[in-house]
């Protein structure tokens, strides 16, 4: 009996003294909430970590002003709606920043009106929430350059993850901006069906590069095919963040998500008042995609060409996808001088004329 | 030809830390337990191994490391099944999904560093020779460790009396008991051991396939593991055979890939586990390959010990 | 060392305070963990087990989470019962989901309330083809259906990334891997408005009930019984052992197959590559902590789901760590699992002996 006694008492203890510190939780009306919903874990030095590095800045930028929570790990299926709603609860503003979270986020937003929402990388919009992507392919144009004027062998080897629009436009303005510089390149693509599986990708890295390739550019989430180009003595580019630190050697440059001004930007209007929902298709002129530093092993005239390229990305007179430009089956796509509409571009499902092989399905 | 040697080499790699956690679940498995926990030894293994190399710089103490710590939570799991009979399948999930969160909660602040290279075998003259130096000279220690062990258990097994002990256990253990055998001792030995093999397959991921640690970054391995050791019947020198048959499918579908050929990647991927089913169900047609080799005790209670 | 001695009779009361203390066990580790971590621990233990089941959001999303769990450990818990090791219910939840969602994607945009049941009913037929398999090499050829089954696992899910990836694609869904969202007659009625808590869960309640009787009360819940103690027994009641394999796997398909399409048809609404999370594999876990009984099962199913949402709730509010979450459902598993012995052993101190 007495067991049970001291067993309730410990209950209760734990609930009463629990309600006291989560009143204490409960904080004033003035500070505004933000909450960040994660694919991976914040660790991953690659999607979620430049994620988690945007929510960083709003700290800093706000500063007591502000309480950012966030939860890692979320699985696309079942679990979203819930973090999500976990969230909208008490948040004033919520990031969701992976596509799969896309209808849960809609399904939220309805049952919480007052609450704004931002999706990352989809495509449905409501009055509170807004959509927000980055034009990676424009750095994707800029190291294609850079590949396409330092490989020696002619091949360049390109570790693709899943076959969607996102992936497949980033191999193509890529190998549109090679060849324009050595029409001879050839992109050898393996696709490994993982955004993140670091023994895969490094396996992946290791044939192609026994396949010819000098060159390794990925669109997986780990810098495990940067270690191995490390190893290899050969030259890759980072993903998602810089990643000097695991090859100092093999880094030529990185394609760097820089999401702190458009989250700090979201989080402004938010106290102004003058949020409101939109799509926001960010690239280089808005500093969403960045270069890392670009290493010095790079010959003068390749930079110089990619700061060219650069300017014009930045300035609007250089698109990547400008005509004339064939799809791979040779019917045409763009006319001379014609620019890709973001329509095409958002449900890319074809390679341009060139690429070999077949987009898996 | 130099692209067949990059291959092989290639498969080696893939297949090694395979190679390590199924030699050892395979002692599990010969003394009569299943532990399902592979996975999460694996996990424990590669970010202990990888923590202890960076603060020490000392390779060997990493791995080192990854053998106690492994150990440290397949004994975890040895005593819970053996001396509190909990559920074997259970207790082994259980481990997996502990490993799991243990290893990202310890290695939280160590992502974003990168390791030395592991030393590679460089033996003067032997590594020179063209082709059969870049087969069999020229990979790291931990590839050639992991062949000692396997050679090492199957001397173990079909040589020692305490091998023969542990089989013995493994098929009949109310009769090894009888004898006199401590069914539970040894088989908390093979548990243990299992356990340390799997930690340095582990450590194998985080200290020479990709220099680095990220959460989950065993992605599934552990599994595979358990696949070989009933891919190779329960008989050692097999499960080389196993593990570079898995590692050999991964890796040529790269390079079919980069080939340009079109096989359909999805599919493609399915293929291992496919292989498997059907060696599964080829090897047990067999009904007495099957019986000489097969622990039957495999994932029985034991309780009548001590 | 020490001795297990089997009970006779096993003291009804210690099947209930062994658990909890079990749990008070785990709970006191946790609570060094979060000292240790510098966070602080009666809030966090507050927030993960007690928060979640003071609102009406809280306990509604309990629901959701604990329902493919209970359904699916409960089909498991009769194979286990009668040492047939189904480990891959993840894979016929899979093919579950995919068979019944691609059953209700190919009536889109037609309206009828017999939709549903007629995908529920694919749904279960697919599951069932996934489990019969391994049940089937397991019956010809003795194939360890552990392995078989886990293999199969991951065919389904590479199955249902093709066809979502492929033929179930929505069409207006610029190229990305989803299927389109069910229209209404695809999709289950809530129980609670405002809230995600589906009819799904009155089918599981339902089937715990139904479990609970045959077990209890009818032939079958003989033969399983048997069929786990010693399989020459269940030759002389009349059955085959091949009966009591092929029995397992359908009924756990079956059961794996049904939840994967409450899933889909309930709190996703669409086939997305990300179905499967692991709901087959933390069923097992579900299954033995609730000592393969209904009632049990339906407890243990609520409590594994508290520690996902309340874990998730703590690392929102507290930030807490997300591993955290499997660290402490580990724990609570080693300490339950061996508190098992103290509820089925008695227990005595005694000097080792034996050669080795």
């Amino acid at each position: 009996m007495s067991k049970k006694v001291l067993g309730s008492i410990i209950v209760i203890l734990i609930i009463a003294v629990g309600f006291y510190y989560q009143f204490q939780l409960s904080e004033d009306n003035k500070v505004k909430k933000v909450g960040f919903i994660y694919v991976g874990p914040v660790t991953d030095f690659g999607w979620t970590y430049e994620h988690d590095q945007g929510r960083k800045a709003v700290v800093e930028a706000f500063g007591e002003t502000v309480e950012t929570t966030y939860a890692e790990s979320v699985s696309e299926g079942p679990d979203a709606e819930r973090a999500i709603t976990q969230m909208a609860r008490d948040h004033d503003l919520i990031f969701t920043t992976s596509f799969g979270y896309m209808n849960p986020t809609i399904k939220v937003a309805k049952k919480f009106k007052k609450v704004k929402f931002e999706h990352a990388t989809g495509y449905q919009r409501a009055d509170n929430v807004a959509t927000y992507a980055a034009r990676f392919y424009e750095g994707r144009h800029l190291i294609g350059l850079i590949a396409g004027g330092m490989t020696q062998t002619n091949t360049i080897g390109y570790i693709a993850s899943f076959p969607i629009p996102e992936v497949i436009r980033g191999i193509n303005a890529a190998y549109l901006a090679a060849t324009s510089v050595n029409p001879t390149v050839e992109f050898k693509i393996v696709w490994v069906y993982t955004w993140f599986d670091p023994g895969k990708e490094a396996d992946a890295a290791k044939a192609l590069i026994d396949q010819g390739a000098d060159i390794i550019m990925q669109h997986t989430d780990s810098a495990a095919a940067m270690t191995i180009a490390e190893e290899e003595g050969i030259y890759a580019f980072g993903q998602a963040s810089d990643m000097i630190q695991f090859g100092p050697n093999a880094q030529l440059t990185a394609i760097i998500d820089d999401w702190a001004p458009y989250y700090v930007e979201r989080t402004q209007a938010l106290f102004d008042k003058t949020w409101e929902s939109g799509d926001t298709w960010g690239g280089m002129p808005t500093g969403m995609v960045k270069l890392a530093d670009i290493s010095d092993d790079v010959p003068k005239v390749v930079v110089n060409l990619v700061n060219e390229a650069r300017e014009g990305i930045l300035s609007g007179d250089i698109h990547p996808f400008t005509g004339p430009i064939n799809k791979q089956d040779g019917t045409a796509w763009l006319a001379e001088g014609e620019v890709a509409s973001d329509g095409d571009l958002l449900g890319m499902d074809f390679y341009v004329e060139g690429v070999n092989g077949v987009i898996p399905n | 030809m130099d692209l067949l040697i990059a291959i092989f080499q290639g498969i080696i790699i893939a297949s090694t830390p395979l190679v390590l956690a199924a030699v050892g679940e395979l002692v599990v498995e010969k003394s009569g337990v299943l532990n399902l926990g592979v996975e999460g030894m694996m996990i424990v293994g590669a970010v202990t191994s990888f923590i202890i190399t960076y603060e020490t710089g000392s390779h060997f103490l990493g791995l080192t490391a990854a053998i106690i710590s492994a150990g440290l939570v397949a004994s975890l799991f040895g005593l819970l099944t053996q001396y509190l009979l909990s559920n074997q399948v259970a207790t082994g999930l259980a481990l997996t999904l502990f490993g799991l969160g243990l290893a990202s909660l310890i290695g939280q602040t160590y992502s974003g560093i990168s390791l030395d290279t592991f030393p590679i075998l460089d033996v003067y003259l032997l590594t020179e020779i063209p082709i059969i130096g870049s087969l069999l000279f020229n990979f790291d220690y931990l590839v050639y460790l992991s062949i000692i062990i396997v050679v090492s258990v199957y001397y173990f097994l079909n040589k020692t009396k305490f091998g023969l002990v542990l089989t013995a256990i493994g098929d009949n253990h109310d009769s090894a008991h009888s004898l006199g055998y401590s069914v539970k001792m040894v088989r908390l030995f093979a548990i243990i051991f299992g356990g340390s093999c799997a930690g340095l397959g582990g450590a194998y991921l985080s200290l020479v396939q990709t220099p680095m640690w990220v959460e989950n970054m065993t992605a599934g391995r552990g599994w595979i593991a358990l696949a070989i050791v009933v891919f190779s019947v329960w008989r050692p020198l097999w499960v080389l055979v196993g593990a570079y048959v898995f590692g050999g499918i991964t890796i040529i579908q790269l390079h079919v890939q980069a080939f340009g050929v079109n096989i359909g990647a999805q599919y493609m991927s399915m293929m291992p586990y496919l292989v498997t089913i059907v060696v599964l169900v080829f090897i047990s047609m067999n009904k007495n390959r099957l019986a000489v080799n097969a622990p039957n005790c495999l994932n029985r209670l034991f309780t009548s010990d001590l | 060392m020490f001795k297990l001695q089997k009970k006779e009779i096993i003291d009804q009361s210690s099947l209930y305070t062994v658990p909890l203390i079990a749990i008070g066990c785990s709970l006191i580790f946790v609570f060094i963990l979060f000292l240790l971590i510098g966070k602080n621990p009666i809030l966090a233990i507050f927030i993960i087990f007690i928060e979640p089941l003071l609102s009406i959001f809280g306990l509604s999303e309990l629901i959701v989470k604990s329902t493919p769990l209970i359904i699916i450990a409960l089909g498991l818990s009769i194979g286990f019962r009668a040492g047939v090791w189904n480990i891959g219910a993840e894979g016929q939840y899979t093919i579950g989901a995919l068979f019944g969602g691609a059953a209700i994607l190919a009536f889109y945009p037609n309206n009828g309330i017999w939709i549903l049941p007629l995908s529920f009913f694919i749904a279960i037929v697919g599951g069932i083809l996934w489990g019969m398999i391994p049940a089937f090499f397991k019956a010809r050829f003795n194939t360890n259906e552990i392995l078989v089954s886990l293999m199969l696992t991951y065919v389904a899910t590479l199955l249902l990334s093709g066809m979502v990836y492929g033929p179930l694609k929505n069409p207006d869904g610029f190229n990305f891997p989803e299927s389109r969202l069910f229209h209404d007659s695809g999709t289950l009625p809530i129980i609670f408005p405002g809230t995600r808590a589906h009819i799904g869960f009155l089918i599981a309640i339902i089937l715990v009930g139904l479990m609970y009787y045959l077990l209890k009360k009818h032939k079958f819940g003989y033969h399983v019984r048997v069929s786990g103690e010693s399989p020459r027994a269940l030759v002389f009641s009349g059955r085959s052992t091949n009966y009591m394999v092929y029995l397992s796997f359908i009924i756990s398909g079956a059961f794996a197959g049904l939840a994967g399409v409450i899933e889909v048809s309930g709190p996703v609404g669409q086939l997305v590559p990300a179905i499967p999370v692991g709901y087959g594999f933390t069923a097992i876990i579900v299954a033995f902590l609730g000592r393969l009984n209904p009632l049990g099962i339906f407890f243990a199913g609520f409590l594994l789901a508290l520690t996902y949402i309340g874990g998730e709730a703590a690392q929102i509010r507290l930030g807490l760590p997300n591993a955290i979450t499997g660290v402490f459902q580990g724990v609570l598993l080693f300490s339950l699992l061996a508190a098992e012995a103290f509820t089925n052993y008695t227990i005595s101190l005694k000097k080792i002996r034996g050669n080795i």
